[in-house]
């Protein structure tokens, strides 16, 4: 994979991105001038546009690396801090539609986890999140911690329905939302709950997800009145309104595919452990960041022709 | 039916056969014919989804409603097995418990559990014309109990510690110039960086709340304040935009990374 610094340092550039640069530049020109001549430009230009910004960087394989803003950080030293054998609680909120934004940030977190030895306690709020907990489970439990057993290490609570209602019930008592575990193992026969009665004696709760109930129902109904420390991973969609609750009410936040880059860049900067790990996250920033600079070239373009049409008219 | 029409069916057929058959061979597995005809339903399920950024056609009608029978279908499913048959037999009878193979719960009030089941049965009645009015019972338990446990909750976390969390120092560790230009330092969590993130929050908010009050007119000083705030939002806006573009683009990624890696194959 061809590692570029964000600052464009171009130092090992393939073939595949410059050609990919000329082509959208000479696009984008294109465009310009045609605009600029007057004639309309059709809306599925555009669309082929972003899904040759798109294609071209997963094709060649760009990527960039990131450095850890604060908040995301803030999530990276809790779990650090946290010594082994604390219980974090992971929940999966969210559905199959948000799992290429946020399944990167909830296996990078369970991977972090589960090599600090904490144990985990898996549920989620969305009823399709079970399927996405399960690919957690293949693709990072068991096939990287194959020694972890389930019920001491993890457990896996599954999907209950009622959203703010089972928070509400599990800040004070698990057993009585989840009688049983995802395999019909009872309550009492878990070994991970043998000091865990409510999310209060939890450690950490993270909440990954996008949608509602997620991280916002979270915070209210068992982080604020429960006084359990909280943090979350959600699509950039609707990262912006809960920055308002770092750092009083959440400790830390992935906001999209970038917070879960810069977390995956920071556990492989600081641990020798996860040099090789999957990056998923860091493998999308190419994608996202040429699709960002087309965006924004639409952006220019049609406002130059927006002043240039408006000074026309005034003239 | 047009010709057109035909022949396009015709075609996508065929390429779907071609794609199935060649998944099948070329993939390794216990069931590779099976698991060669999943993922070329999936890519052309993807694709026909995609179709729509053409125009609206059949075939991306085909796969919406599909994707939105197949979600419902999904969700009643695991809502009766993981609460119904999960939370609810458990606590009612040990031979409906026995029959679902999950463990019977004894408690000595399991008896209350039998009223959501009769809330249940009354939501049901919405379907009947003449019964309709009966949901409106556990319609209105549902939004007295949703509007009591919200009021407090909302109380608190967004209204109380929100505006307890924009009173901010607008001096961090403040002990005079001297130390504060020695230790000068762009970090995010230096003073300098603090100290100006706390001051964008006094202004932000301050400048919002005099953009929304319409009481006084917006001129002199007031009016620029008003301005500011009108920058502030703007500002905010273009961010909620840009995490939206991001999350968008990310969708996409996932769906191309799927149509080139596991359908295609041409990257690893």
């Amino acid at each position: 994979m061809t590692v570029l610094n964000p600052l464009f340092a171009i130092s090992a550039q393939t073939i595949g991105i410059t050609l990919t640069l000329i082509i959208i530049g000479l696009g984008l020109a294109w465009l310009f001038w045609r605009s600029f001549s007057g004639k309309e430009v059709d809306r599925r230009i555009i669309f082929i546009f972003i899904f040759f910004s798109v294609a071209a960087p997963i094709l060649f394989k760009i990527s960039f690396t990131f450095k850890a803003i604060p908040i995301v950080s803030a999530l990276y030293d809790k779990v650090e801090s946290l010594p082994a054998g604390s219980t974090v609680l992971i929940s999966y909120d969210f559905d199959p539609a948000m799992a290429p934004e946020v399944q990167p940030m909830a296996d990078a977190l369970s991977r972090h986890c589960l090599s600090r030895d904490l144990k985990i306690i898996y549920m989620c709020l969305f009823p399709t999140g079970q399927g996405q907990l399960e690919e957690t489970f293949r693709t990072v439990v068991r096939e990287e911690f194959p020694n972890k057993k389930d019920g001491i290490d993890f457990v896996n609570l599954g999907y209950k329905a009622g959203g703010e209602g089972v928070l509400n019930v599990i800040v004070t008592d698990f057993e009585k939302m989840f009688p049983t575990d995802v395999n019909s193992v009872p309550y009492g026969d878990i070994q991970v709950f043998d000091n865990i009665k409510s999310c209060q004696n939890l450690d950490l709760i993270i909440s990954i997800g996008g949608g509602r109930p997620g991280i916002k129902e979270w915070v209210l109904f068992v982080g604020d009145p429960g006084n359990v420390p909280m943090a979350a991973g959600v699509a950039a969609v609707v990262a912006p309104q809960l920055y308002p609750y770092f750092p009083n009410q959440i400790l830390g936040l992935l906001g999209g595919v970038k917070g879960a880059a810069e977390y995956e860049n920071k556990m492989r900067d600081e641990h020798e452990q996860f040099k090789d790990m999957p990056t998923p996250a860091t493998t999308m920033m190419g994608p996202q960041t040429l699709a960002h600079i087309v965006v924004m070239a639409f952006i220019i373009i049609g406002n130059i022709l927006y002043f240039r049409n408006k000074r026309r008219e005034e003239g | 039916m047009k010709k057109t029409t035909i022949i396009t069916f015709a075609v996508i057929s065929a390429l779907f056969l071609v794609s199935w058959i060649a998944k099948g061979m070329f993939t390794e597995g216990s069931s590779p014919f099976l698991d060669g005809f999943l993922v070329t339903l999936a890519a052309f399920l993807t694709l026909a989804i995609m179709s729509f950024l053409y125009k609206d056609n059949p075939y991306y009608k085909f796969a919406e409603h599909l994707f939105v029978g197949v979600s419902a279908a999904y969700a009643m499913c695991l809502g009766f097995w993981s609460t119904i048959v999960g939370n609810l037999i458990p606590r009612l009878s040990s031979g409906i418990s026995e029959f679902f193979k999950v463990s019977y719960i004894e408690g000595d009030y399991n008896f209350i559990y039998f009223i959501p089941i009769i809330f249940g049965i009354l939501l049901l009645m919405r379907l009947s014309p003449r019964g309709g009015w009966l949901s409106r019972w556990p319609l209105a338990f549902i939004v007295g109990t949703t509007a009591g446990l919200n009021f407090v909750r909302y109380l608190r976390s967004d209204f109380i510690n929100q505006v307890s969390s924009t009173i901010v120092p607008l001096m961090i560790d403040w002990q005079g110039f001297g130390h504060f230009f020695s230790n000068l330092n762009f970090s995010a969590t230096g003073q300098l960086v603090m100290m100006f993130s706390n001051l964008v929050i006094f202004i932000g908010v301050t400048c919002g709340i005099i953009y929304f009050y319409f009481s006084k007119e917006h001129t002199g000083w007031f009016g620029r304040a008003s301005k500011i705030g009108i920058w502030i939002l703007m500002i905010t806006f273009g961010a909620s935009f840009g995490y939206t573009v991001m999350g968008r683009i990310s969708l996409l990624v996932g769906r191309i990374t799927f149509l080139f890696r596991d359908w295609l194959e041409i990257i690893s």
